[in-house]
């Protein structure tokens, strides 16, 4: 593996937790779920050596990173925002909301700000409907947002 | 054994076997499009996907995918009611509305599994209509991929992973944006494949396709500058004539070498020279390494063979360490050109630079393998073209022949004689046998008992034998695809427990003669079992049927390389390899 470019702590981390499933091929779904939450996302490199300590094509790794929707190879910024598009918010506005967060941030949705600051992404249904439509930046829910809001409350964080 | 009805005829089949099969056994033929298998060669794409297969199952509220549904006790089985037809019509329509509408043009006209399937259900217009989804182009020395005409039947998928164990190709996305491809949906050519085609091959449609260069040659032939020579590798003439109508297994040799020389070639040359040129050299090294092994020097053993590039470029990428193991001979692709650049020029009075030299062969990955820098001199690589045995079939035809039509010629002096050891270089199999006929003589100095070694050959993934080398008990193993030949790497990783000496390995499905450039077989594992029979009635009608007693390779010996294995020989007809795991980061 003489091209990755991984820290030594990074790579150890990922064998640590493919250890932990028996370094087994069949866990690479649970692996990459673990390996994410440490990390924040699933870049090329840590999908490398995933495959590495399991023992399977890389190519297989990333057939299953880009077909479940919750993993991700774009780094989450340091606040990560997620938008909900479910159905209630949806009704409700939510397209408008998202669109000015990424007009605010000038940031494409499912990417991360320049400045590492912030991620947009956009996700099914939080369960508070009764808000919709319903934004999340880190823990914080925000919600009944109107597009008006979205500058101030970036601001909150700037 | 299992009872049921078949579209209303009571037949009885082992349990476990699907309702397709069981169908086949029966006479009924099921239409099928994702499904994919070579009998007795161990690969089967079942992914049950495509549901073209559907049949109607008494008591069952929904149809059955036949491909993927065992029998069970008493079932009733329709495969042409009015719903199944209605329901197989629609799934290829709704394939088809996602499917290029240039059939003519394409490479696969006429040779389309989806093209025939359309025709054979009768579909005349498409009525739905929608986004069609579309991909970049990708293309490497060997394969072309345009994904646009994909039916997303994983065939390529399971024959990389499963037969080749390559994991080149994956399916990746989701829905609509779902296609096959290499990880990061990097281009084919930096990822892990190997370009054997195998996935080619196994292309229902015209997705993956091999790389043309008919066009090349006839540019080349029509340059009066240039003389340009052909060599044709020995699984080629047990499968050309199926493209002219031809029974599989049919040897079409000296009607080859006669519409060659028609298609303008100035010299009509055999690989098979070159086979026996490169049994020369491997069996010298053989033995040179048995017995420096004996003599309790540290030497690398089993060796491997070296002909396949799909197989080199797998060990280069995949066995780094493991390098040291293989003969350091070339192919014979590699061998003729060398030859052909280094002795045949000067006789034919033309500088190297003006001497064209084309291959046919059976082979994609043989266009990867020319273009190895260390296989030529300045850029001018000692093999400038490689076409494959569906390409010269189009040229025969392009320039108005037909192989039926065509007399029995020979081959031209000097490097177009062969002995029966060449000709099965074409087969799993046949290199080692080809190479214990010679190093068998040369060690012992003794007439082979019996010329023909039975236990090297037929379609088992991997042969093992002990052979009698004169009281020294040679070990030998024999393996085609990738996914067994790295069953035996990573036993030489582990020690080599099972002690082998020499092992052959070729990447294709009963070795170059089911070769993802010849006629395509479209899963007719038959086909590929009747040109080994026709390898080895050909080598068994040769008067001459070892590589040492060739007369034109004794002759090149004496006026040119001196002795197998010695300097000249090395500087010329050896090659050296790489570490290219590196290949295999996506993180450059």
């Amino acid at each position: 593996m003489a091209n990755i470019k991984l820290s030594e702590d990074k790579i150890n981390i990922i064998k640590e937790i493919a250890k932990s499933f028996g370094n087994r091929a069949g866990e690479v779904i649970n692996v990459l779920h673990q390996v994410q939450g440490k990390f924040g996302y699933l870049p090329a490199e840590v999908q490398e050596v995933v495959a590495h300590e399991l023992n399977i094509p890389v190519s297989r790794v990333y057939g299953i990173v880009s077909f479940y929707s919750f993993f991700t190879m774009e780094p989450k910024g340091e606040h990560p925002i997620d938008v909900c598009l479910g159905t209630a918010c949806y009704v409700r506005g939510a397209e408008k909301v998202l669109d000015a967060f990424a007009r605010e941030l000038n940031v494409q949705i499912g990417k991360c700000t320049a400045d590492g600051k912030f991620s947009l992404n956009t996700l099914r249904c939080v369960g508070a409907c009764g808000l919709a439509p319903v934004a999340m930046i880190g823990d914080k829910v925000y919600g009944r947002l109107t597009p008006d809001q979205i500058p101030g409350i970036i601001a909150e964080y700037k | 054994m299992i009872n049921l009805t078949i579209d209303n005829k009571p037949i009885q089949v082992p349990e476990g076997t699907t309702i397709l099969k069981a169908a086949r056994m029966n006479g009924i033929d099921i239409p099928t499009l994702c499904h994919f298998e070579l009998d007795g060669m161990n690969f089967e794409n079942k992914p049950g996907g495509c549901r073209v297969c559907v049949v109607e199952v008494k008591g069952r509220r929904n149809l059955a995918p036949a491909c993927a549904t065992d029998v069970m006790e008493g079932m009733e089985v329709l495969t042409h009611s009015a719903r199944v037809i209605n329901a197989r019509k629609t799934v290829v329509e709704l394939i088809l509305s996602d499917h290029p509408n240039d059939c003519l043009q394409c490479e696969k006209n006429g040779d389309c599994e989806l093209q025939s399937l359309t025709k054979r259900l009768g579909i005349k217009e498409i009525p739905f209509k929608g986004e069609t989804s579309t991909y970049r182009k990708d293309s490497t020395l060997s394969v072309y991929r345009d994904m646009d005409k994909c039916v997303m039947c994983r065939r390529c998928e399971t024959m990389c992973n499963k037969f080749q164990t390559a994991g080149a190709l994956s399916g990746v996305n989701r829905g609509f944006q779902a296609v096959v491809a290499p990880a990061f949906e990097q281009n084919l050519g930096d990822s892990s494949c190997i370009n054997c085609g195998q996935c080619v091959q196994v292309c229902p449609v015209g997705a993956l396709t091999l790389v043309d260069n008919i066009s090349d040659v006839l540019k080349a032939i029509a340059d009066p500058t240039k003389k340009v020579v052909v060599q044709t590798a020995p699984a080629v003439r047990v499968a050309l004539g199926e493209e002219f109508g031809m029974q599989p297994g049919e040897i079409v040799t000296g009607k080859m070498a006669a519409a060659l020389r028609r298609l303008g070639f100035d010299q009509v040359y055999d690989t098979d020279w070159s086979a026996d040129l490169t049994i020369m050299e491997e069996g010298t090294e053989l033995l040179g390494r048995l017995q420096k092994a004996l003599k309790g020097e540290e030497v690398k053993l089993p060796m491997f063979t070296s002909c396949c590039p799909a197989w080199v470029a797998f060990y280069e990428k995949n066995f780094p360490d493991l390098l040291e193991y293989p003969s350091t001979a070339k192919s014979p692709q590699g061998m003729f050109g060398a030859v052909a650049k280094n002795y045949l020029a000067p006789k034919l009075g033309v500088k190297r630079e003006d001497l064209v030299v084309v291959s046919v062969m059976p082979c994609l990955a043989k266009k990867s393998e020319l273009a190895r820098e260390e296989l030529g001199v300045n850029g001018d690589q000692d093999v400038n073209i490689s076409i494959s045995t569906r390409e010269l079939a189009h040229m025969i035809r392009q320039c108005n022949l037909n192989l039926n039509d065509m007399p029995e010629e020979d081959f031209d002096s000097p490097l177009g004689q062969s002995s029966g050891a060449a000709v099965i270089f074409g087969s799993t199999g046949g290199v080692m046998e080809a190479a214990l006929r010679t190093a068998y003589e040369l060690h012992t100095g003794k007439t082979l008992p019996r010329i023909d070694f039975e236990e090297t050959r037929g379609f088992q993934g991997i042969k093992e034998a002990t052979i009698d080398f004169d009281g020294f008990p040679l070990k030998i193993a024999v393996a085609y695809s990738l996914g067994n030949a790295r069953k035996i790497m990573e036993e030489v990783r582990n020690g080599n427990p099972n002690g082998y000496h020499f092992v052959e390995v070729m990447a294709c499905p009963g070795g170059c003669i089911g070769g993802a450039g010849q006629p395509y077989h479209h899963g007719n594992s038959n086909i590929i079992r009747k040109r080994m029979e026709a390898i080895y009635r050909e080598d068994a009608g040769k008067p001459i049927r070892k590589s040492h007693e060739n007369p034109e390779i004794i002759a090149i010996y004496d006026e040119y390389y001196g002795k197998p294995c010695g300097h000249l020989s090395h500087e010329q007809l050896h090659t050296h390899y790489f570490d290219k795991s590196d290949k295999l980061e996506a993180t450059k």
